[in-house]
């Protein structure tokens, strides 16, 4: 994917997240770092464009929550951020991939931790199957087939200077994948 | 990291990665569900031959916010009061499967020496008259906080000048903040009265001055330490008077400090013996900022610890 075809995923996500909740009442966009925040802010631009309100969006950091927290040295804690309380509210937690599902199922307990949302929705740029736990998105950009041992590489301007999704063979893990 | 055992064993990066995650950590507090996941199924436990109630108490709820099992066994009720050695105290914690050990002791280096002897990971919660790590974290916590309205980072401490004032010969909050700040990039300098600076302190990195008077108004931070009497076999001062008089941190003294300047104590405080009500009380005092950020500063240095692979 190039920077225009993220672009029009993100305004199409834009548009269903609205649709589907009928306007943007009690709307909270909360991203997983890293790379699902500047998604986030980049939905509620849109949203402002469109309805001219500005949906509140926050930050859900899930490091402390995964699964395989002992299957490594101790991982560096990203930033959560409440805009919000989430009680009653209708999160929409975004995500660049969407790949095993443990990153949103990490997400989901993370967001208990803080309030009873009144719904919840996920919203991701990529979804790229071999998933291994019952999750699905409620919006998503672009369905990308991949093979087990690739990399799907997300670039986005806010970070690495450009926009940018990639496959790429595998062995290059210091990028972000969920 | 393995253990913590001194402030000098961390560097400028792992000082800043412990404080940001420890911002990171207060947020909890806030919040309805105080618990953090992260280090489910893991045993801390706390092993004090000294007393202490919020060194011992920060550590218990840092552990337990991150969901850890924490135990506390203090020497009192237990079996050091039956003349268990240090070592098989140790030993015998450690043999039913701990991850973590916190230790205080009154004999400097006892943490060092347990963490020779077991595989667990050992903090060092104050040792004699050694060091206090994890208070000079906290300490560093709160400064930082107090100079951020301008500097969002460590480049804070820069061109600081933090006083650390009183009985700095049985303190080991001076001697970790002294290695923490001077690795921070902070100048100290030490008050207090001859009799209360140890024998070598011309080796410190850091300025020594006996009139607290002069010192005040070119302090960022006047770090107020204790009258650890119980410590002291008499002689250190002619009294208690004398002592506030030359040292304490009265009213008239508010007067020095620079504007912006703030007061600490690591508590417990003698008040109007080396702190006057009117200063631990001021609006400028960070004292109950330095409790809070005790379990933030703890719960980030136990994960840091114990968050991973071992």
């Amino acid at each position: 994917m190039e920077a225009d075809q993220i672009a029009r995923a993100c305004a199409r996500i834009a548009h269903q997240i609205l649709e589907a909740n009928r306007g943007a009442h009690g709307l909270v966009l909360m991203g997983i770092p890293t790379r699902g925040v500047p998604l986030a802010h980049r939905l509620a631009q849109v949203m402002d464009e469109l309805e001219g309100v500005r949906v509140p969006v926050g930050a859900l950091d899930v490091t402390m929550y995964r699964d395989d927290l002992r299957r490594q040295p101790t991982r560096a804690v990203g930033h959560t951020d409440l805009p919000v309380d989430v009680e009653g509210s209708t999160v929409v937690l975004v995500d660049d991939v969407l790949y095993s599902g443990r990153t949103v199922r990490a997400a989901l307990d993370a967001l208990g931790d803080l309030g009873r949302p009144r719904a919840v929705r996920l919203a991701v740029l990529v979804d790229r199957g071999h998933r291994e736990l019952p999750i699905l998105a409620d919006h998503v950009g672009s369905y990308v087939p991949t093979r087990t041992g690739e990399h799907v590489s997300v670039r986005l301007a806010e970070l690495d200077g450009l926009d940018q999704v990639s496959i790429e063979p595998a062995g290059d893990p210091d990028l972000g994948e969920g | 990291m393995r253990h913590l055992l001194s402030a000098a064993d961390l560097d400028r990066t792992e000082i800043g990665e412990i404080l940001d995650l420890a911002e990171e950590m207060s947020l909890v507090q806030g919040r309805p569900v105080k618990k953090l996941p992260a280090l489910r199924g893991r045993t801390v436990v706390n092993l004090f031959f000294e007393d202490s109630t919020r060194t011992r108490s920060s550590f218990e709820i840092a552990g337990k916010w991150l969901s850890a099992d924490v135990i506390n066994i203090s020497a009192k009720g237990s079996s050091v009061s039956k003349g268990e050695s240090l070592r098989d105290t140790v030993l015998t914690v450690a043999a039913m499967g701990v991850d973590a050990l916190v230790i205080r002791h009154h004999a400097s280096g006892a943490p060092w020496q347990a963490s020779r002897w077991i595989d667990a990971h050992v903090l060092n919660a104050g040792d004699g008259t050694h060091e206090h790590p994890t208070q000079a974290l906290l300490d560093a916590f709160t400064i930082r906080r107090h100079f951020r309205r301008s500097v969002p980072d460590l480049s804070g401490f820069e061109g600081k000048t933090v006083a650390i004032v009183g009985d700095i010969t049985h303190s080991r909050v001076a001697r970790s903040n002294v290695l923490l700040l001077k690795t921070l990039g902070a100048q100290v300098i030490l008050v207090a009265p001859p009799t209360l600076l140890p024998a070598g302190i011309d080796t410190w990195p850091v300025l020594v001055c006996n009139d607290f008077d002069q010192v005040l108004p070119h302090a960022d931070i006047v770090m107020m330490l204790r009258v650890q009497r119980e410590r002291m076999a008499g002689g250190y001062f002619p009294t208690p008077r004398e002592y506030t008089i030359g040292y304490g941190l009265t009213r008239p003294r508010l007067e020095l400090m620079m504007p912006g300047a703030a007061i600490c104590h690591p508590g417990p405080m003698n008040r109007g013996l080396e702190i006057s009500a009117d200063a631990a009380d001021a609006a400028n005092s960070l004292i109950l900022d330095q409790v809070a950020a005790g379990v933030s500063v703890r719960m980030s240095v136990l994960y840091e610890l114990l968050g991973g692979a071992e």
